[in-house]
């Protein structure tokens, strides 16, 4: 672990960076989390609420940033330290886009507040999504702690949530067959599990940010891809 | 290191004892043609030391000692045979505070070159001089008072016409050793100008408690610590993710 910097206000700076990419992640899981429910339990007040949030995160993305410039005007920091600074900016950023697709899952969830799908879809929502926030709670905690392991673990584990994702997308296709009225609602949902796939991909930015800040050098490009979406419908598809 | 890089100067083992008290334990460091090689460390690591070693500055100080090899195109230049004034106009040095010499400007840069018998007239001696104080980024402020005393330049200008004295004998090698501890930004930023134009025609060897400094201008940095080579590398792998935890910590502002 690292000692402590001889001017100890650089320090108090650099802690109070962590604390805010900490928070900013609890606020944006909070929010995704909540969208979803407001799904589940078809809450539009609920729904209505998230999207008045958003706002939280932008600041706290914006107030990250200006901290970061200041801290780099004043420190000019090296090494670790300048790696752990722009890690910060790019992490704040990640999790700001997080908050927008839970926003995003919000607007969609008062648009199709009234309509229902088969119970089963919703318990395999809140298990996807559980996943998803698993994954960002989890690399969020790892970065905290420096720790490498835990970090690549999240990494790899992106293609279950790809997985899933394909799972769902087809479940979605099945009700829009089924019934045509069924179309408007399944499209929105649609695009819900996509914003939660897309949160599993900001955790592993987040994770492949974190590998840089803590070894000085990126991860290998190749990882497992779970999502097969792009293939449903061809007319090669095995299912 | 690049191995398609020439190596200038090579030191092996170097080992330097003050009195009985060994206070360099066996540096190994290659310093490449025509690149900034950068010495950083804190005070008393032996930087400023290592770098008196490779043009034998050391030599003159009473009771000093130098060990192993130091090599200059392959030559030993602590070999007996060596004459170190001959060294000296091949390795040049600049100092931390411009130190020109009680004379006037033309005079600081003339003084080298006549020494070693480099200019055959004066015709020959002026220009030598106007090219020096133009690699020196000094020639156009300077022109048209070349004989008033060095000493009446301010601080950065005095530095300048300092690197101009050492380029006027035609070295190989220039040392620097914090040659901008005592200027302002701007004299600084024009030195670091400068040398980023001299390395094309010389290898530069520069010591600084600058890290900034040191990113900046060099190419390769070698970090010293208690009389020991902790690490050495391009600078932008030693500023960026260095490999050793005492250049970490140096750089970061973490040490003791």
């Amino acid at each position: 672990m690292l000692t402590q910097h001889t001017v100890r206000s650089f320090d108090r700076e650099l802690d109070y960076l962590a604390k805010k990419i900490a928070e900013m992640g609890d606020h944006a899981c909070s929010i995704v989390e909540r969208s979803v429910k407001a799904i589940v339990q078809d809450d539009y007040r609920l729904a209505d609420e998230l999207i008045a949030e958003d706002v939280i995160l932008d600041k706290a993305e914006r107030e990250i940033d200006e901290k970061a410039i200041l801290v780099i005007a004043r420190r000019q920091p090296m090494a670790v330290d300048l790696r752990e600074i722009i890690g910060t900016i790019r992490i704040s950023s990640d999790l700001e886009r997080v908050g927008d697709m839970g926003k995003n899952i919000a607007k969609r969830a008062a648009v199709i507040a009234g309509t229902r799908q088969p119970s089963s879809f919703y318990s395999s929502l809140e298990a996807f999504v559980a996943l998803a926030l698993r994954q960002l709670n989890e690399v969020l905690d790892a970065y905290a702690k420096h720790s490498l392991d835990r970090i690549n673990a999240v990494r790899e584990r992106d293609g279950t949530i790809d997985a899933m994702y394909t799972s769902l997308f087809r479940e979605l296709l099945t009700y829009m067959v089924k019934d045509s009225h069924n179309i408007t609602a399944c499209t929105h949902l649609l695009f819900c599990t996509k914003n939660i796939e897309r949160i599993g991909d900001h955790a592993t930015n987040i994770a492949e940010t974190a590998h840089y800040v803590i070894t000085g050098s990126y991860p290998l490009l190749e990882r497992p891809k779970g999502d097969h979406t792009y293939e449903v419908g061809m007319r090669k598809e095995v299912s | 290191m690049n191995p398609r890089l020439k190596i200038k100067m090579c030191g092996s083992n170097v080992k330097v004892f003050y009195a009985q008290k060994e206070i360099l334990h066996g540096i190994h460091l290659d310093i490449p043609e025509n690149r900034v090689t950068a010495l950083i460390g804190p005070s008393g690591c032996g930087k400023s030391t290592f770098l008196r070693c490779l043009n034998r500055m050391n030599d003159t100080i009473e009771g000093a000692r130098v060990t192993g090899q130091i090599l200059l195109d392959e030559e030993d230049i602590y070999d007996p045979s060596v004459d170190v004034v001959e060294l000296r106009s091949r390795v040049g040095m600049v100092f931390q505070k411009p130190n020109p010499f009680p004379k006037s400007i033309y005079e600081n840069v003339a003084y080298g070159p006549r020494i070693h018998g480099l200019a055959k007239s004066r015709v020959d001696l002026d220009e030598i001089i106007e090219q020096s104080l133009l690699k020196a980024g000094l020639f156009h402020e300077v022109k048209d008072r070349l004989h008033d005393a060095g000493t009446s330049l301010s601080g950065g200008q005095q530095q300048r016409l300092c690197i101009a004295r050492a380029i006027a004998v035609r070295p190989e090698v220039i040392l620097m050793d914090e040659p901008c501890s005592a200027l302002d930004p701007i004299a600084t930023a024009r030195i670091e100008e400068l040398i980023d134009d001299l390395r094309r025609n010389y290898t530069i060897t520069i010591v600084t408690h600058s890290m900034q400094q040191a990113a900046r201008v060099s190419q390769f940095t070698a970090m010293f610590h208690m009389g020991n080579l902790v690490e050495v590398g391009t600078t932008k792998t030693i500023f960026t993710s260095p490999g050793e935890q005492r250049t970490q910590d140096y750089i970061t502002g973490r040490f003791g």
